[in-house]
């Protein structure tokens, strides 16, 4: 029986990734292959997507259809195409990944935006043959925005090439000057061959003019530190619980994910809208009362006094309170079937907390493939523009560049009820 | 304290719990009438196990719901009974009498017909019955490859159905949970675990399961590869040249007494089980014959299978 190291694997840390690309691009081929070197998928599942019927042991990748395995979906292997993100799973002794596999087509960004909304790195794939294509630039800007600590070039089909170093090192300098212009700068390039596997787990015989990381070494030497311990701290009330037993007849917990920053016993705590301010009785787990919590972790608050505070509400440190405002200015990425248009209203669900929100004006649309400000009047599907709202009461919130989850928020249809659109504050 | 920055970080464990937590309380939040499905398996437990951390110091705020098929194992009932008492929860359990009254079974009426009547059906005729606008199921997504499409919340149509091809886009942790009367959701708060995980945390947190999952000497028929366990009562069920013998097997997953097998096994305690997780070459569902079929996952959750 294989050793299995125990205190390891409560070390394991999590690093949430999403790959973009179309299957042309060899992405497939390229998951599959990731899956097949760390055992990411199981004999069974590899020999139902095997190419040849009858056989009954994996060896290598080559050997199966890795789109099949893929594709969950009837459709898209009816069809040959991805149409909505997948999620893999696939961990090394120091790491768990979750990978969101995301569509390439230019009409599925909106599953590109879901896949990339969690992720802390991202892995872009290019055709060394076809080099740096629009689509591409596209799905960098959209990586940009939704403000991915860490994106990965990869630049695929290496082998078709023949491993030319000036083929990858003019990708690099032409996705170097995009990303540059966008303000990205943690941009990683490694040049592979999917197929036969150079570059991904292991380096190869073939490219020995890179000195770079191979593919895994890089997914598990990234920090997945984003500092947000060290953010004001922001508590989310989810629900406030009350058991009104006998026992805890008077008991009132606030429940709810630290989204940023740490809360400790005894802290002076204020609720963003009311100003009111308590300071920290108990912080409550199941596992016991903590001294400390930090985000993420989900837990309850208890405080010293009985101050008004209901799911919406957040609960922050006095001496750093998020901004607030009536007037909402944000990069909103529309996902909706039904353009998002001028004076439109809308519900807003940014946190825990749910408003009316009106179109007060479309200050303007961003050409993807130029970056330039145009005007619109309107934004269709996987537009990307700057909106401003109008909302019915004050939102507590911190830009997007500076938290992730205190500056984002979901647009809601109001008649439909569908998420439209994804928007990060400015 | 010394505590240093650097220590505020969580292990993987950790953060798929404290999402987990995220998920179900926004469901208790924002849907009137939740209910967790319950089926008695290992990632049903930890799927209990972790509404009564969410939910702490008060009981959880919701019933279990356990459509029974009338066909899980004997050890399946006695610790369902067991368990929930233990934690303090409340057990509504349903069955499809009437497919049942019909003497619906697998070998006369085949697995896809008798999944679909005592399996989906009762399903969604418990949810209607009940009023539920939102089910917590158990499943993962490194399961099966359509389940790898699914969303946390999976919306379903006032048939119960899902549909693949049109669903929510779901972004950072904001779930959307506005839905027209007569629609529901599903609910899978461990869409992001993989089995070892599940098996990691049950060892950690010392979560009670079946003890079919444990390998023992037991009372086993072959059957098409596959082992079937024995009871007493099961005689005039023998095929020609069957004969019940005692094999060192285990459970990798649990379902219905003539649909899911054994697996040899050694594995005896959980880290035994870990071990011999970390090290299969075969996925946990393979022993399931309900999976096995071009679409069956698929078709069946789009027909509202849970």
């Amino acid at each position: 029986m294989t050793e299995f190291n125990f205190k390891l694997s409560q070390e394991i840390e999590l690093l949430r990734l999403v790959t973009v690309g179309s299957v042309d691009d060899g992405k497939s081929t390229l998951i599959g292959r990731l899956l097949v070197d760390t055992k990411g998928a199981f004999e069974d599942q590899l020999l139902a997507v095997r190419k040849k019927k009858g056989q009954t042991h994996v060896a290598s990748a080559a050997e199966i259809d890795l789109a099949m395995l893929t594709d969950g979906l009837a459709a898209e292997r009816e069809q040959g195409i991805t149409i909505d993100v997948a999620y893999r799973y696939f961990a090394t002794p120091r790491r768990k990944f979750i990978m969101a596999d995301c569509p390439g087509h230019e009409q599925y960004t909106r599953n590109m935006v879901t896949g990339a909304s969690t992720a802390n790195a991202a892995i872009i794939l290019i055709d060394a043959r076809n080099g740096v294509m629009p689509q591409t630039k596209r799905h960098t800007h959209i990586l940009g925005l939704l403000g991915i600590p860490h994106l990965i070039v990869a630049v695929n089909k290496m082998d078709l090439v023949n491993h030319n170093q000036a083929v990858f090192e003019q990708i690099r300098a032409e996705m170097q000057e995009y990303c540059a212009r966008q303000g990205i700068r943690d941009l990683i390039c490694i040049p592979m061959s999917a197929l036969n596997g150079d570059m991904v787990a292991v380096r190869g015989e073939h490219m020995d003019w890179y000195e770079g990381q191979t593919l895994l070494e890089t997914l598990e030497s990234l920090s997945v530190m984003d500092d947000i311990d060290r953010k004001p701290f922001r508590f989310p009330v989810q629900l406030v619980n009350r058991p009104q037993t006998p026992d805890l007849p008077d008991y009132r917990g606030f429940m709810g994910t630290i989204a940023s920053g740490t809360v400790r016993v005894g802290d002076e705590v204020m609720v963003a809208s009311t100003g009111l301010t308590s300071r920290v009785e108990e912080i409550v787990t199941f596992d016991g009362n903590l001294e400390e919590a930090f985000a993420p972790q989900s837990i309850t608050l208890t405080l010293s006094d009985e101050i008004d505070i209901s799911r919406g509400d957040m609960l922050v440190h006095p001496t750093a309170r998020p901004n607030d405002t009536r007037d909402l200015v944000a990069n909103v990425c529309w996902i909706g079937d039904e353009p998002l248009t001028l004076r439109k209203k809308y519900l807003i669900k940014h946190t825990t907390n749910t408003a009316k929100a009106m179109v007060a004006s479309i200050d303007f649309r961003r050409d993807i493939h130029t970056l330039e400000k145009m005007d619109a009047d309107e934004l269709a599907m996987n537009e990307i523009g700057q909106i401003t709202f109008r909302l019915q009461k004050p939102l507590y919130y911190d830009a997007y560049k500076d938290n992730r989850l205190t500056g984002s928020f979901i647009i809601i249809d109001t008649f439909t009820n569908n998420t439209v659109g994804a928007g990060m504050i400015v | 304290m010394s505590e240093t920055i650097s220590e505020h970080r969580l292990t993987q464990l950790k953060a798929l719990e404290a999402e987990s937590i995220h998920i179900i309380r926004e469901v208790v939040a924002e849907f009137r009438n939740p209910v967790m499905l319950y089926s008695v398996g290992k990632d049903s437990s930890v799927l209990l196990h972790l509404a009564r951390k969410a939910f702490y110091p008060a009981k959880i705020p919701f019933p279990l719901l356990h459509v029974d098929t009338g066909f899980k194992f004997r050890e399946m009932y006695e610790f369902r009974d067991w368990y929930v008492k233990e934690v303090g929860a409340e057990l509504i359990v349903r069955r499809n009498e009437e497919a049942i009254a019909k003497g619906m079974n697998p070998k006369d009426y085949g697995v896809a017909r008798c999944c679909g009547a005592l399996k989906t059906q009762g399903l969604l005729d418990a949810l209607e019955e009940g009023g539920y606008d939102a089910a917590f199921g158990g499943a993962r997504r490194d399961e099966e490859r359509s389940r790898a499409k699914e969303r946390v919340f999976s919306m379903r149509d006032e048939f119960g159905q899902w549909d693949p091809k049109n669903q929510r886009p779901e972004l950072w942790n904001i779930y959307n949970g506005r839905i027209h009367e007569g629609e529901s959701v599903r609910v899978f708060p461990i869409s992001n675990w993989t089995e070892m995980d599940v098996w990691l945390y049950i060892r950690e947190e010392n979560i009670p399961i079946v003890p079919l999952y444990f390998a023992k000497e037991r009372p086993m028929v072959e059957r098409k590869g596959l082992l079937i366990p024995y009871y007493e009562d099961m005689k005039d069920q023998l095929l020609e040249g069957e004969e019940p013998k005692m094999i060192m097997s285990r459970f990798r997953t649990l379902g219905c007494s003539p649909c899911t097998g054994a697996v040899r096994s050694d594995a005896a305690t959980i880290d035994d089980i870990v071990i011999e997780a970390a090290a299969a070459k075969r996925s946990e569902r393979e022993t399931r014959i309900i999976d096995h079929g071009s679409n069956s996952m698929e078709d069946k959750k789009k027909e509202g299978y849970f």
